[in-house]
């Protein structure tokens, strides 16, 4: 170990030379989302046949959901991608003061995102239609409640829509996670403009999360947009 | 090879702009489509036009926001051998459902 | 001889005497070590999975369920299921000797991402405990596979925990996928070229392919399986309006490529044996590369053959039995190629090769019995029989554990330092090879005749069979527990190995044995081809004086 005279900071010693690092550091995310990717694949495919099965609980279903809700939550996670990406940039240059406040305004944003998920949620369960727990009730749902012969499908709409947005969600919080972790090591200013994979590899991850949101949003809340008096 | 091209390449802002545009714009474009009933046309047609607009917003973020347009070979490979194998989960999984006789299948059947 | 003077002179400092406390240990990062961590607890696994074997060979002894009542029968079989495949056969290529001699093989000085290998083995400990505990609750009765609705539904045994151990240690597996695939991208020497890397390497790339892609989709599987029991919300049970075909598709799209997970490795260890032992490069080394990924590419087409009688759509299920066949063909090039290289040969008969030879004929006969299952017509008969469970020991006792076992023995002497006795060695090889046989062949015949699997009790035509299968175990049994005796005692008294034993060649036997913490005391620059036996002498010449000169 007294070897590394040379010693570049951030380097870690079992590497030959920073591109070296960042290139396996890159990479590692990459084959990471792969991962990722297969993880929602499953979902989607749940998705897919059941909303081939069940066609008409699904736009009832989706007319459910709040569409400004999710509209605003779609914005907000765009804004985020943005600010992500323009905390890499100054990243790259290497300039401190405007990383950290592009990762606190990405911060905010994820912030904002949960909030309305979370109101988002809330209204679902006091309307009595979180699918488990026997809290599911819908015949209360509206002023006539959800039609008898759509209720079963609607449901499974329901468990579709909480499990996707849920782990959606979680990966948000884990990504709140990471950006507070960033912001803490930019403050101690350990990223320069030679030493900044962190940063990167943290905003593929959360350009990632956006992605699974813009098909969720059309999957899930447009779905039955266009049918009119489904809905209450 | 490309690979060395990716390592300190700057994104210029004006790329992140220009997708935060097209993004804001696809996102309006995805609501007003959807608002309109086109399966009066065709079946599948909303939830087709959906999907499209959908991969052309996660293409540009893919491409510019996750830089790929100036990663390495390797990147891109991975990145389309993971959609691959999605397509296998995903077509080959909904191909049993469609060949099945009486499928879709209405509940209490 | 001039290295072992160097030896008694000064002891080296090497990976195992780097540190001696048990914080060296736990908080190590380096991969040797860390593959030895995986060693100790993958083989206390295997051992406990041995003891749910024997508990199921002496409850078959008799034809009437006289050990055991039903209900612990199954809880019996599900265990030993879970715990072979999930804790033990997964882990146990790739995390011990994969960990252990990638970095070695490429000339690097660790896996791209230590911490990250390290914590694959937290996360491991921590989902095996987790089963463990369900163990100690009463264990599972499902069976590995964890079919609902019986397991969202009406098993009243420890699912949910058993479903988050399985959750939790796929993401072991996914790390140490996603380490090796990196490590290989980004770590190898100068001069090591693709088509220059052992096909141990391939292997793994192969392996972590499947690893990565295919780990999450089980791992999803079985969070919805645990959400489905603790939350009733429907997934897969019919009456809420789900399908638990969805289950099957989602289980499958895993749990069939994970048996690939599982013998792809061995096939790279088969392949190292081979090439050492007969000292010849291996016959066709492009083809026998590439058939390690098109295995990996195929087995994530096939996964329906495992539901040709369930609800699947027959049409569907003509797809899935056509590409189980052309899984059939990148095997067989395999075979034949390791065949081919073995004529000729300079041929030893050292232990790994009675396994690597042993590995051969039985993983053609697992191979083989496949395709029988993979015809539509006939597996209907042969669904669920003892035909099956003969066919994927054949496969997974036959093929990974043979060629775990075989790559243990050729690596034990660089992972240690010491020879283990040559003599034992081999007869704890015959004894495997024996006890293997007779365990398992009489379960094909048993199997055709319409025993299913699964059931502890039979009618008493079967008894004869069933009683050859117990008497195999026990000695097959045997065989497992011998070279765990002689390993330990060769710590202690084996006589010294030297850097290159077997005078084989690889990058990993140029440096001492047991090697130093970082690897290599020299950066290794590679300029031959893999497996190039007329250069060993100078390869072995050139890299003593390298470290002679740095050391």
């Amino acid at each position: 170990m007294a070897e590394h005279a040379t010693h570049v900071p951030g380097l870690a010693h079992h590497f030959v030379s920073m591109e070296q690092q960042k290139e396996a550091g890159t990479l590692g995310m990459w084959i990471f989302l792969l991962t990722e990717l297969m993880f929602f694949g499953g979902l989607f495919l749940a998705y897919t046949i059941y909303r081939t099965t069940y066609p008409e609980g699904f736009l009832y279903g989706s007319h459910l959901l709040n569409v400004p809700l999710g509209g605003t939550n779609t914005v907000v996670l765009i804004v985020s991608s943005l600010t992500m990406a323009m905390a890499v940039y100054y990243s790259q240059l290497g300039e401190k003061k405007k990383l950290i406040f592009f990762l606190l305004v990405t911060l905010a944003l994820c912030f904002v995102f949960l909030i309305i998920k979370y109101f988002e949620y809330m209204s679902k369960i006091h309307d009595h239609l979180f699918p488990a727990f026997g809290t599911y009730h819908p015949s209360t749902t509206g002023p006539h409640g959800i039609p008898l012969e759509l209720q079963q499908p609607v449901r499974v709409f329901l468990w579709i829509y909480f499990l996707m947005t849920g782990l959606h969600a979680l990966h948000m919080i884990v990504g709140a996670g990471i950006l507070i972790t960033l912001i803490y090591m930019a403050q101690k200013g350990r990223f320069t403009k030679q030493y900044n994979s962190p940063v990167e590899i943290s905003g593929l991850y959360w350009h990632f999360v956006d992605i699974v949101w813009i098909f969720l949003f059309p999957l899930l809340y447009l779905t039955g947009f266009h049918v009119s008096g489904a809905g209450h | 090879m490309a690979e060395h091209s990716s390592e300190h390449h700057i994104v210029p802002l004006k790329y992140y702009f220009g997708v935060f545009g097209l993004l804001m714009v696809l996102t309006a474009v995805t609501v007003l489509v959807a608002s309109f009933d086109l399966e009066h046309i065709w079946g599948p047609l909303n939830i087709i036009v959906a999907m499209t607009v959908a991969v052309i917003k996660a293409t540009a973020v893919v491409l510019i926001f996750m830089h790929v347009r100036w990663s390495s070979k390797l990147t891109q490979v991975i990145i389309i051998s993971g959609l691959f194998w999605l397509l296998i989960l995903l077509v080959m999984g909904v191909t049993d459902y469609m060949a099945r006789t009486g499928w879709p299948t209405k509940l209490g059947q | 001889m001039a290295t072992e003077v160097m030896q008694s002179a000064e002891p080296r400092t090497n990976y195992l005497n780097a540190g001696h406390t048990v914080k060296s240990w736990l908080l190590t990062l380096d991969h040797k070590r860390i593959g030895l961590l995986y060693l100790f607890s993958i083989s206390a696994f295997f051992f406990i999975g041995g003891i749910y074997a024997t508990l199921i060979r002496l409850e078959l002894v008799t034809p009437q369920g006289d050990l055991m009542t039903a209900e612990t029968y199954n809880k019996v079989f599900t265990m030993h299921g879970v715990i072979m495949i999930f804790f033990f056969l997964i882990p146990s290529i790739p995390a011990v000797l994969g960990n252990f001699l990638l970095p070695l093989m490429l000339g690097a000085k660790d896996v791209a991402f230590p911490r990250l290998n390290l914590l694959s083995w937290y996360v491991f400990i921590v989902g095996g405990g987790m089963f463990m505990l369900t163990m100690i609750n009463g264990g599972i009765d499902t069976g590995w596979t964890f079919y609902p609705p019986y397991s969202s539904i009406y098993s009243n045994t420890q699912v949910t925990l058993a479903g988050v151990s399985i959750f939790i240690t796929g993401f072991s597996s996914i790390l140490t996928g996603l380490n090796f695939m990196v490590t290989i991208h980004t770590m190898r020497a100068p001069g090591m070229t693709w088509f220059r890397l052992p096909l141990f390497v391939w292997a793994h790339y192969a392996t972590s392919l499947i690893q990565i892609l295919g780990t999450p989709v089980v791992a999803i599987t079985v969070l919805a399986l645990g959400f489905e029991r603790t939350l009733q919300i429907g997934i897969f049970d019919p009456k809420l309006g789900g399908d638990p075909v969805l289950f099957q598709h989602m289980f499958w799209f895993y749990s069939h490529p994970a048996v690939y997970i599982m013998i792809i490795p061995s096939m790279g260890v088969v392949s190292e044996l081979i090439a050492n032992m007969t000292r010849k490069r291996v016959f066709g080394y492009h083809f026998v590369a590439f058939s390690s990924l098109a295995i990996a590419v195929f087995g994530f087409l096939v996964w329906g053959h495992h539901m040709f009688t369930s609800s699947q759509s027959m049409y569907a299920g003509l797809v899935f039995s056509l590409i189980t066949y052309a899984v059939a063909i990148p095997s067989a090039i395999k075979t034949f190629n390791w065949t081919a290289t073995i004529y000729k040969g300079s041929v030893s008969f050292d232990t790994p090769m009675i396994y690597a030879l042993a590995f051969l004929g039985l993983f053609t006969i697992g191979g083989m019995t496949g395709l029988f299952l993979a015809a539509m017509g006939l597996d209907v008969h042969l669904h669920d029989t003892y035909f099956v469970v003969a066919h994927f020991h054949y496969v997974m006792v036959g093929g990974a554990i043979i060629g775990y076992l075989g790559g243990l023995h050729f690596w034990w002497p660089k992972i240690t330092g010491k020879m283990y006795p040559e003599i034992w060695g081999r007869i704890s090889a015959a004894i495997v090879f024996l006890g293997f046989n007779l365990t398992f062949f009489p379960q094909f015949v048993v199997g055709y005749l319409g025993m299913p699997r699964r059931y502890h009790s039979y009618v008493p035509e079967f008894q004869v069979l069933h009683i050859l299968s117990s008497a195999g175990a026990s000695i097959l049994a045997l065989g497992f527990l011998m070279p765990v005796f002689y390993f330990a005692w060769s710590i202690k008294y084996g006589k010294p190995a030297g850097a290159n034993p077997w005078g084989a060649v690889g990058l990993e036997w140029q440096t001492p044995s047991p090697p130093p913490t970082e690897n290599f005391t020299y950066q290794p620059v590679i300029t031959t081809e893999a497996y190039e036996f007329e250069h060993v002498e100078e390869i072995k010449n050139a890299g003593k004086a390298e470290a002679l000169q740095t050391a």
